[in-house]
């Protein structure tokens, strides 16, 4: 057998399940390379060695008794804005940093439920508000494939550690591209599904509206795999879809066919690094020779991206995705407030406005005040309509133009972020630059779409270059299966 | 349309949002915000009238649950991460009184 760190989550869930290996043998080797690999890296905030030892003994027995679930005893890492009732649940921020949660996110109940064993939290951007996992109280993750670069964001240190082999696959959150464009900055596969497809229960709300809950893998097949297990309705989450959940892996390896693929025009302007924009019309290509594809021209023209008279990148997607997260996110961060748990203030003898103001201040870091603050002024008396209820009408134009785009198409093809992974460092000085981190994967998440990241190639500086699939609200299945035969036919040796 | 985001105006929001600045972010706000704002202002050239506010991507409506008690967190566990409790209490510094 292969050694044990390279196997997906899917062989070794069934290298377990045939007794080929053990999940206490697989979780000691996770944890051993963590122990031997995070130091460099900082993708995890916190390891559960113990727990997961336990865990993994009993996940054995289980297999033994004919009782494994579907992840049978496979170690996977979860990002730090999931609730575990064990350890702490920090938000990589100081605010939380003792916070310890009360329940389980659903999300991690149904991995434990499944078997799976849970190795430990990753770290991200505080609040999960950044492009580049720079935003920590922890500290940077790294990217496993250049030290000095950035794994991406927010969800940066799933995406390190499942790239670097830490564990076998990772859940992280996407409110406007947080597992997508960190997978591709990492050389993974970062699945983002429909809105509502997967519980928020015990996810810390950034954004309630664009918020999902999803997979980073080393696979496309492990993404089915996952998305299998955590998905549906969940009575605790009012916003998830009692839809029936479909076998996501049952026809993984079977061709979509007459398969019309759209490319839209707008994600390939200038603002888009030349070597990407090649490496995804080659990808399209590749669709079309090998796959027997039709590739579509189609547009989503509130998407799009411009140059403004100083030759900065403008696009009223990012606009309306930063006014309409920034505003939700003010009212949902109004709850740290130091009175019922996280961080307060040490001073005394303060008024409660004074304690509030003091404890917000000294926990809360400077890209989660600055959010909060546009947030607050956004929603504020005399600018709500003037930018939070205009975003909310951009929303729509921006969804129609997608609902638009499908009736020509059955998938979207196009980047998932303008440039491959930029140096520690390189962005954290402007607010501004950062966000445009985000300008091909944020309309997704305003349009509540499911979208997948996937390798696509390496740039000349042997950097991971990503590629996106998007499809209608719902269509997971299908998505999965147009991703799994370009990681198929990309694979073939030529 | 942006108005200017000066000094006092920051510190007018930081009030709102409930964080005390430093002089430090105050400075470091007074220039970030009002050029983030302006890149919002983009929005204004589209002519939006007649399109319907989208607050949410799916199409949800409000869901009414039975009345029926079940299991919540006990005393314990709600106050288990209280930075100051006193007895069943969360322990504040006084709301009401004089002053504000």
């Amino acid at each position: 057998m292969a050694d044990i760190l390279d196997l997906s989550a899917l062989e070794l869930r069934d290298a377990i399940a045939a007794g080929e290996t053990s999940s206490v043998e697989a979780t000691e080797a996770y944890l051993d390379e963590i122990e031997s690999t995070d130091g460099r890296l900082g993708a995890f905030n916190e390891v559960y060695a113990e727990r997961a030892s336990e865990r993994a003994r009993s996940a054995d027995s289980k297999r033994a008794d004919g009782s494994a679930g579907e992840l049978c005893g496979v170690p996977v890492a979860v990002k730090d804005v999931l609730c575990t009732p064990y350890g702490h649940t920090t938000c990589s921020s100081k605010i939380l940093a003792n916070f310890r949660a009360p329940y389980p996110a659903t999300t991690v109940a149904k991995l434990e439920d499944a078997g799976a064993v849970i190795l430990g939290k990753t770290n991200c951007d505080e609040f999960a508000m950044g492009s580049s996992t720079e935003n920590s109280t922890r500290g940077p993750t790294r990217n496993p494939r250049d030290l000095d670069r950035v794994p991406g964001g927010s969800s940066g240190g799933s995406a390190a550690a499942v790239a670097a082999c830490q564990c076998a696959a990772a859940l992280g959150s996407d409110t406007g591209g947080s597992i997508r464009q960190p997978a591709a900055f990492c050389g993974i596969v970062g699945f983002k599904p429909t809105y509502g497809r997967v519980s928020r229960y015990g996810l810390v709300a950034y954004g309630s509206s664009l918020d999902a809950v999803g997979p980073m893998t080393r696979n496309v097949s492990d993404a089915a795999l996952l998305t299998q297990v955590i998905a549906g309705k969940d009575p605790k989450d009012s916003t998830s879809l009692d839809e029936p959940v479909p076998d996501y892996l049952a026809n993984i390896e079977t061709p979509v066919e007459s398969l019309r693929i759209g490319l839209p025009g707008e994600f390939f302007s200038d603002a888009l690094d030349p070597e990407i924009a090649a490496t995804i019309r080659k990808a399209a290509d590749l669709y079309k020779k090998s796959l027997g594809a039709k590739i579509v021209d189609v547009s989503l023209p509130h998407s799009r991206i411009d140059r403004d008279g100083n030759g900065d990148l403008s696009s009223y997607a990012v606009a309306c995705y930063y006014i309409v997260a920034m505003s939700e996110a003010s009212s949902n961060l109004a709850r740290y407030d130091g009175a019922h748990y996280g961080h307060r203030t040490p001073e005394s003898g303060l008024d409660i406005v004074e304690m509030y103001s003091k404890t917000r201040a000294e926990g809360f870091g400077e890209e989660v005040k600055r959010r909060i603050m546009l947030g607050t002024y956004t929603l504020s008396a005399g600018y709500y309509d003037a930018y939070y209820n205009k975003a909310m009408k951009v929303r729509r134009l921006i969804k129609n133009d997608f609902d638009k785009a499908f009736e020509a198409c059955d998938v979207l093809l196009c980047p998932v972020a303008p440039t491959t992974a930029f140096a520690i460092g390189e962005k954290s000085g402007d607010p501004l630059t950062m966000y445009l981190a985000d300008i091909y994967t944020i309309s997704v998440n305003l349009a509540g779409l499911p979208g997948i990241a996937i390798p696509a190639g390496l740039s000349k500086n042997a950097l991971p270059i990503g590629m996106q699939l998007i499809g209608p609200l719902l269509s997971e299945e299908k998505l999965l299966r147009v991703a799994r035969m370009f990681e198929k036919a990309s694979a073939c040796p030529s | 349309m942006a108005e200017t985001i000066d000094a006092e105006k920051v510190r007018h929001i930081g009030k709102l949002a409930r964080i005390e600045l430093s002089d430090r972010e105050v400075e470091m706000f007074s220039r970030q915000l009002g050029s983030i704002l302006e890149y919002f202002d983009k929005l204004q050239e589209l002519d939006t009238s007649g399109v319907q506010p989208m607050a949410h991507p799916t199409d949800i409506r409000n869901i009414f649950g039975d009345d029926v008690p079940h299991e919540s967190l006990s005393t314990d566990e709600a106050l288990a991460n209280a930075p100051q409790r006193d007895g069943d209490f969360f322990k504040v510094p006084k709301v009401i009184g004089e002053g504000r």
